[in-house]
């Protein structure tokens, strides 16, 4: 497909209007990756360019961010790391029960846009929604006793894995029905609007989903009656064993919102600092403007689909060209580069990660099971 | 009192709760410009304007889903499906999400929104637009249906389901819109759901029946008074879930005989409910086996003489008072 022909005024200008580097950076990205040139893999040195580009464009926009929330950023990652390999441990041994999706690989996604948000914003997820659960305020200790079906988990060992709330946090849950909850964010993010907040919703979802009727639903009446809502498609290129190739008619995710006239563009999400930026351009759009965007952050889930998943169906040499550009990686060496972190310091960012995953751990055994009595309370209000 | 149609008290319940409660709005297919496929909302958008009164594109599942989302976030939306066949396309939302939000966040997120529209037949719109489908949204956990028959009712319970915390499902009639009755004008008027209404005494055989059957039934139990002078008893249940259960059973304690008129299909239905609980709770009562009376096993056909052979009738209900009271 000729990409002048497909490309329509709003891309245009969600490119022209990025001010940093590293936004023109992966606009540029978008434009070149268009259509049938994103394929899912990786030339090694193509991204070895990237690559350095990256961290080139990373270390100019790194001025922009307070060092601290740099500092909490990685924390984040590396926490919802340790976190997830820990969950995989105890899921092995029998601890947790039922589907168990990790986040491991994916971390810079959540993270990166989550961080972007201010007070009275809105999230709400699919399954892969434990880190994204305590990006948003809940405790480790928490996401981890509900993954043990405890009473003491965010929503008293009711939802597991797949269901994470927390209204304290304006956390609307992790969802199970592929697509379903796009536009329960789209209706969430058309109150915001009601109620003339400039608050905005964030909405993510998988790329599996945008094949579902209610993705293209949702964009419709987005754009057509300017609701604030961020989509946020986390590309992880497998909607669980089916490659996006087998699945999608076009590599781009991106470009289907040109379908209805909707501002998107294609993020790194190996580059938590792109992610961040590209959701801030998003952000300024729905807050000042009331216009939705769609995000199509790529990105790569180092673990199969779900704990039961054998991952048959990638090769070794993919996962592993994937992994050298791990998102925390690549965060650690920039923020090194940049003398805002000592390797002393990422060791002490570790040993807090650990020390909060050993907590959440042994709080989650501790909790005791959910009463008998739960089974019928929260059916109706 | 004022005497209005059943449209007419819907168009009066919305119309009062949207100035009472600014959180409350509604939206659906031709809801506004048009004035509702149906004139339910005949008048809302020119009154309350764009915001209040929301036409959406002809996208069930999307509208439904806005509907949930704005719930879960504080506002009150009344979503209407032109027809509740429609509202097929919406049922992941319905059921899925609506229905199990409140349980699955732990308490946290209340649905408080209402999805109503016609349910049922209409006059000769066969297959696809004829489908009752009470037996189906009943059967989870986490909704409440509500099927009024009157328009008293169908004003005080629709009041009553816009202001509930829970995702409620209000099943209307195409044929029953414009039915006649008495309706109260004060804004207050209130009709609890889960509560049954004995819509006429009687001592022999008792007759549940619901939205489109409850006219039918009762007209049933005058040619069986004036003919036979058999007395029966009317149970409309009003809402179906909560279903009040307590008045069918100490109805049918009375009579000893119970008949269930419903417009959808017989296999799972409402009335095979109903039917096991009242022999639970009241075997030894009952001196004849509960009959019913459903919607014919087939999709509905187009030809009228087809759709009326399929459809409950009072000749039909006339023969089951007969065979129960062994007559």
């Amino acid at each position: 497909m000729p990409k002048a022909a497909t490309r329509q005024k709003t891309q245009t200008k969600t490119t022209e209007s990025s001010t940093n580097g590293a936004g023109n950076a992966h606009s540029k990205k978008s434009e070149s990756n268009d259509g049938a040139a994103v394929t899912d893999s990786v030339n090694p040195k193509v991204s070895q360019s990237e690559h350095k580009e990256r961290r080139q464009s990373q270390k100019s926009s790194i001025k922009n961010v307070e060092p601290e929330l740099l500092g909490e950023m990685l924390y984040q990652m590396v926490l919802g790391r340790i976190f997830e390999q820990k969950c995989a441990e105890v899921y092995r041994i029998g601890k947790i029960g039922g589907f168990c999706h990790l986040y491991i690989g994916q971390e810079a996604v959540g993270v990166g846009s989550m961080m972007a948000l201010k007070a009275g914003d809105f999230v709400i997820s699919a399954y892969r929604d434990h880190v994204q659960a305590m990006v948003a305020g809940m405790k480790p200790e928490a996401v981890m006793a509900e993954l043990y079906g405890k009473e003491g988990g965010v929503v008293k060992g009711k939802g597991g894995s797949m269901h994470m709330f927390s209204k304290e946090k304006n956390y609307f849950g992790g969802h199970g029905i592929v697509g379903g909850q796009i536009g329960v964010g789209t209706g969430m993010a058309y109150a915001q609007k009601y109620k003339e907040t400039d608050n905005v919703t964030l909405c993510f979802f998988g790329e599996a989903a945008v094949n579902q009727g209610m993705f293209h639903e949702s964009l419709n009446m987005a754009q057509l009656w300017k609701i604030p809502c961020i989509y946020i498609c986390e590309n992880n290129q497998y909607g669980m064993g089916t490659s996006q190739k087998r699945a999608m008619s076009i590599s781009s995710v991106a470009q289907k919102a040109e379908a209805y006239g909707m501002a998107n563009e294609f993020v790194d999400g190996m580059d938590v600092l792109a992610v961040r930026e590209a959701t801030l351009r998003a952000i300024e759009r729905a807050r000042k403007d009331n216009l939705p965007t769609l995000l199509e952050i790529r990105c790569y889930r180092f673990m199969g689909h779900s704990m039961s998943d054998p991952g048959k169906y990638r090769t070794t040499e993919e996962i592993k060209k994937y992994q050298e550009r791990d998102p925390i990686f690549l965060f650690r060496q920039t923020l090194t580069e940049a003398k805002i972190i000592s390797d002393k310091d990422y060791e002490e960012i570790e040993n807090r990660a650990k020390e909060a995953t050993d907590k959440a751990v042994k709080f989650a055994d501790e909790s005791p099971l959910p009463n008998e009595k739960e089974l019928f309370t929260d059916v109706y209000a | 009192m004022a005497v209005l149609t059943i449209r007419d008290a819907l168009n009066q319940a919305l119309r009062e709760e949207i100035i009472r409660d600014e959180n409350v709005f509604i939206m659906g297919e031709e809801v506004a410009e048009y004035d509702g496929a149906y004139k339910v909302t005949r008048g809302l958008w020119k009154e309350f304007g764009d915001k209040r009164v929301v036409d959406t594109p002809i996208t069930e599942l999307g509208f439904a889903a806005v509907g949930v989302g704005a719930a879960m976030a504080g506002l009150r939306p009344v979503i209407e499906f032109m027809t509740f066949n429609f509202s097929i396309l919406a049922a992941d939302q319905i059921i899925n999400h609506a229905a199990k939000m409140l349980y699955m966040s732990g308490g946290q997120f209340k649905v408080p929104i209402v999805f109503r529209g016609p349910n049922g037949s209409a006059y000769q719109v066969s297959s696809q637009h004829s489908q009752a489908l009470e037996a189906f949204y009943a059967n989870f956990p986490g909704l409440k249906v509500v099927m009024p028959s009157t328009p008293a009712d169908a004003k005080g319970l629709l009041k009553s389901a816009i202001r509930d915390d829970n995702p409620v499902v209000f099943l209307e009639q195409e044929r029953m819109y414009g039915i006649k009755g008495e309706v109260s004008e004060d804004p207050e008027f209130l009709i609890p759901l889960g509560v049954a209404d004995v819509k006429r005494e009687g001592t022999d055989c008792t007759i549940v029946a619901r939205s489109m059957t409850v006219p039918l039934a009762m007209q049933a139990a005058e040619q069986m008074q004036k003919e036979f002078d058999v007395s029966v008893e009317v149970v409309d249940p009003r809402t179906i879930k909560p279903l009040d259960i307590d008045t069918i059973v100490n109805s049918v304690k009375k009579t000893n005989r119970l008949i269930v008129v419903e417009e959808s299909h017989a296999f799972a239905s409402v009335g095979a409910e109903i039917s096991h609980q009242v022999t639970e709770r009241a075997f030894d009562y009952l001196d004849a086996p509960v009959k019913r009376i459903s919607t014919a096993e087939a999709p509905m056909p187009y030809a009228k003489n087809l759709e009326e052979l399929a459809l409950p009738d009072v000749p039909k209900i006339i023969a089951a008072i007969k065979e129960v009271c062994y007559l």
